[in-house]
């Protein structure tokens, strides 16, 4: 395209729809934080789904909470605040011009703590509670203990696989954003004059977490474990 | 016709290259990352998308010329109002203006060479056709008949027809629109050429970003709604289902805290087209461009508190009711400042009756009607009455139809020069233009009456006695349909026929009409710099910012 | 100006290492307190106790991690705004699933605001 000016002065990374790295970046993470602002409304429908139900089925909610374990909730949580951590450290790493093995060593231990937070929730939540019979849709049993509280008992633990499952696919994705990070740090793409990509990719890491943070406080601690 | 070519002033001479002809192969145009090009694809699909919602509404049209229905069976009735709501709501109308004249036009008004995110363009109509392929195929397989609002308990549980199809079809078009809001919102916020500030801006530009407010605002909660329903209907799991404590009211509330504000997201960018289309043809500026501007945020906003009011007979509290009802009042205010300050621009204009104004001038009457029915159905007390009659079904349909769809036939028509370098036959324009006015009101007016009388929506037959107001429609509609179908065959024949355009054959202001018709690739071929307002027409007093 | 914000056009903050540490930490310990706070019987007070906690967190995560208490104020408008507008789809949805009058002729308060019964 010959009719753009000469730019032989624009560091890697630059769009061309853009004039300058300063509006590509403000543009950039404009964008993600709409974007995050649409996932706040996103969780945020079952999220006031969640409030209605727990307001009108008070006990039930409280039942329901009860089937799942905190030390596995809480465990996950403290998992999801390191990677939180650590992928502050990586996108510092980058911003400060840091070689990018170290750069990739933060993003990597991103990458296992999400992977952590995964296999804990797969194999000790999600396969006991498939076990025991209390996931909905497959092979839900009420139990006696219930009452006539059954049904509803069984529409919190479908909100509490809908909710966290909705959330583990978020971290699933964010786990292939991360990859294709490690790929693009290993080609040599950043530096700290372009390190947008890692930026907003933190941004929705955080934002991640943050919706964990308030599932942990929702889902698991309801009517409380006294 | 007026050819001036008053404010052309740093168009280059025809190089003969431009965003249509730079490359050419299915490639250059499926790989494009070209705003215009991209425009240009999502009209030619909601095009057939805008067709194949038509023809379910002539085929109700048909089958109601008769009290026991003419056509087809009462369960096939209930498939064809459910398919033309969902494709003429989420697949012809929520993307027709932004994801057209939008995408073509936005970096144009604003002086950038493109989008903020081109390729997140791109994606967003592979997505949209992703969903459009997937509903349709939930219809060809048989189709919905839960109407397009989907209500449980009877779409999750008892509904024997394709909803999980259709309603992941709607779901996935959402996130065409969320990203197409998105990336709207960043361009006019980061975008602007220096000198372009937010109170120079055209109001197109100011309708469009109210419209991106909402689509980013509101489309993820019915992306999540609808995600829950096919959930529900998936797992047989009751989340919406009274009998195991789920409400189905919530799954209403949810439905419309997008579903309103998404009536807004159709006729707004509309609203901003008549703004332009009215000081092109008046020759002024706009009166109150302070008022105007701050209406579609306004829009925007109140759009959001007032969805109760699709639901004042649903078993609602009846004190949420009071509040919704109030709020809705206050919603039509910003629309008839638009109105207002339209009718005020007219006043001692230069008036010439182009197709694009008659147009923009049917839509200010059309939509008037169908905004002022809008109070009716605010009041609790007439709601009651008309709630679930042909009043409403007249209503909406005179603001998407005579409001928004009017907007839009105007848009492309003053634009058409511009997107393809070819002016189309006027008389024959304004032709349409009447005959589309004749159908549209033949079509609706009864409707107005028949819901009045007492006549349900959604039903397949009715009492005898309303029989010639429904003929009266069905007669209008194929006056309708033969509107419609004119255009298509003039602006077809002028991308091949039609005589060249310049850069500016309506002698409009605006910087899209600097440039050459069509523009090259990049938009603009020396670096843009504003100095003036919009609608700098000559003549026209006041002092400009 | 530094060579580094002539490209950049502007200073881009780097956020010490050590405030990052100490947020980490914060969090670490929000967490183990609103987990142990489960445990103790506060009544209504828990729920209210263990959102104080999560919104104290968010609020570390977004203003340190996300760097927002560098960012501009288009940001934190929008983030804002985020949460406005989820705040109106649960108020007003509440104004109508907690106020539906359930009794044929009701007396007292619950005639005039359901919601008090409801609550109390």
């Amino acid at each position: 395209m010959t009719d753009l000016p000469a730019h032989g002065a624009h560091p890697p990374g630059f769009a061309h729809q853009f004039e300058n790295m300063q509006q590509q970046r403000e543009a950039s993470s404009l964008g993600m934080w709409v974007f995050l602002v649409t996932e706040i409304l996103f969780f945020g429908g079952m999220f006031t789904a969640y409030i209605v139900y727990r307001l009108l089925h008070y006990e039930s909610f409280v039942t329901g909470s009860h089937l799942l374990e905190v030390k596995f909730g809480a465990t996950n949580t403290y998992v999801l605040i390191a990677s939180s951590l650590t992928m502050a450290l990586a996108i510092r790493s980058a911003q400060t011009g840091k070689r990018k093995g170290q750069i990739i060593f933060w993003l990597i231990l991103t990458m296992f703590f999400g992977a952590l937070f995964l296999g804990l929730k797969f194999t000790f939540e999600w396969r006991h509670d498939y076990i025991e019979h209390i996931m909905p849709g497959f092979g839900f049993q009420y139990r006696p203990e219930w009452g006539s509280l059954g049904p509803e008992v069984q529409m919190f633990m479908c909100f509490y696989f809908f909710m966290t499952g909705l959330h583990a696919l978020h971290m699933i994705v964010g786990l292939g954003i991360l990859t294709v990070l490690v790929i693009m740090t290993a080609r040599n793409k950043f530096s700290p004059e372009y390190y947008a990509p890692l930026e907003i990719s933190g941004l929705y890491w955080h934002f991640v977490d943050i919706v964990w943070i308030f599932l942990f406080a929702l889902l698991y601690l309801i009517g409380g474990r006294y | 016709m007026s050819t001036a070519n008053a404010g052309a002033h740093d168009a280059p001479p025809e190089s003969g290259v431009n965003y249509l002809n730079a490359n050419y192969g299915i490639r250059s145009w499926l790989l494009t990352t070209d705003h215009k090009r991209i425009g240009l694809m999502y009209l030619v699909s909601i095009t057939v998308m805008f067709a194949l919602g038509g023809m379910a509404a002539v085929l109700m049209r048909l089958h109601l010329i008769e009290p026991q229905g003419a056509l087809v069976e009462p369960e096939t009735y209930n498939k064809l109002f459910s398919i033309h709501g969902i494709i003429m709501v989420f697949f012809f109308l929520v993307p027709s203006i932004p994801a057209t004249l939008g995408n073509f036009l936005i970096p144009m008004m604003i002086g950038a060479r493109d989008v903020a995110f081109p390729k997140l363009n791109l994606l967003s109509w592979y997505v949209f056709i992703t969903g459009a392929l997937l509903a349709l195929f939930g219809i060809v397989s048989g189709g919905v008949d839960t109407g397009w609002t989907f209500y449980p308990p009877y779409s999750s549980l008892y509904s024997q027809t394709h909803v999980v199809p259709v309603a992941l079809g709607v779901f996935i078009a959402g996130f065409s629109s969320i990203l197409t809001g998105l990336n709207f919102i960043v361009t006019i916020h980061k975008m602007r050429a220096p000198g372009m500030t937010w109170f120079r801006l055209p109001l197109f530009i100011w309708a469009l970003y109210g419209t991106s407010l909402i689509f980013v605002l509101g489309t993820p909660v019915i992306a999540i709604t609808v995600f829950l329903l096919a959930l529900e209907r998936l797992l047989h799991v009751g989340i919406f289902d009274p009998a195991v404590g789920g409400d189905p009211l919530l799954f209403q509330h949810m439905f419309w805290f997008y579903s309103h504000p998404a009536v807004y997201i159709m006729i707004l960018p509309s609203m901003g087209v008549v703004s332009e289309l009215i000081t092109a043809f008046s020759r002024k500026r706009i009166f109150g461009y302070t008022f105007v501007a701050f209406s579609s945020m306004g829009i925007a906003v109140i759009s959001f508190v007032v969805w109760g009011h699709h639901m004042f007979v649903t078993g609602q509290s009846i004190y949420a009711g009071l509040v919704f009802s109030v709020l809705s009042f206050l919603v039509a205010i910003p629309s008839a400042i638009k109105v207002f300050n339209w009718t005020a621009t007219l006043y001692k204009g230069s008036i010439s009756y182009q197709a694009p104004m008659l147009y923009a001038l049917g839509f200010i009457g059309l939509f008037t009607m169908g905004g002022l029915t809008g109070l009716f159905l605010a009041a609790l007390a007439t709601d009651v009455h008309l709630n679930g009659t042909y009043f409403i079904v007249a209503h909406f349909h005179y603001i998407m139809v005579g409001g928004a769809l009017m907007g839009y036939l105007g848009g492309i028509h003053f634009w058409w020069p511009k997107m393809t370098g070819r002016l189309y036959p006027d008389y024959w324009a304004r032709v349409a233009a009447v005959v589309i006015f004749i159908g549209f009101n033949l079509t609706f007016f009864p409707q107005f009456v028949l819901g009045y009388l007492g006549m349900p929506r959604r039903y397949a037959v009715y009492p005898a006695e309303f029989q010639v107001l429904n003929v009266m429609s069905s007669a209008g509609a194929s006056v309708l349909a033969v509107g419609y179908a004119i255009p298509l065959v003039y602006l077809i024949w002028s991308l091949r026929y039609g005589k060249p355009a310049g850069p500016n054959p309506w002698g409009a202001k605006g910087l899209e009409w600097t440039t050459a018709s069509p523009p090259p690739t990049s938009n603009f071929l020396a670096p843009v710099v504003v100095t003036e307002g919009a609608y700098n027409y000559a003549g026209t007093e006041g002092s400009h910012d | 100006m530094s060579e580094h914000s002539e490209i950049t056009g502007h200073a881009v903050h780097v956020v010490p290492v050590r405030t990052y540490l100490l947020v980490f930490f914060a969090l670490m310990a929000g967490t183990a307190l609103t987990t142990a706070v489960a445990y103790i019987d506060l009544g209504r007070w828990n729920t209210v106790v263990a959102l104080a906690i999560a919104v104290t967190k968010m609020t570390l995560v977004i203003l340190f991690f996300m760097h927002v208490k560098y960012a501009t104020g288009l940001t934190r408008i929008v983030i804002l705004c985020g949460f406005f507008w989820l705040a109106i789809m649960v108020a007003l949805t509440l104004s109508d699933e907690l106020t539906r009058v359930w009794e044929i002729n009701p007396s007292g308060w619950n005639a005039l605001f359901p919601l008090v019964s409801r609550l109390f």
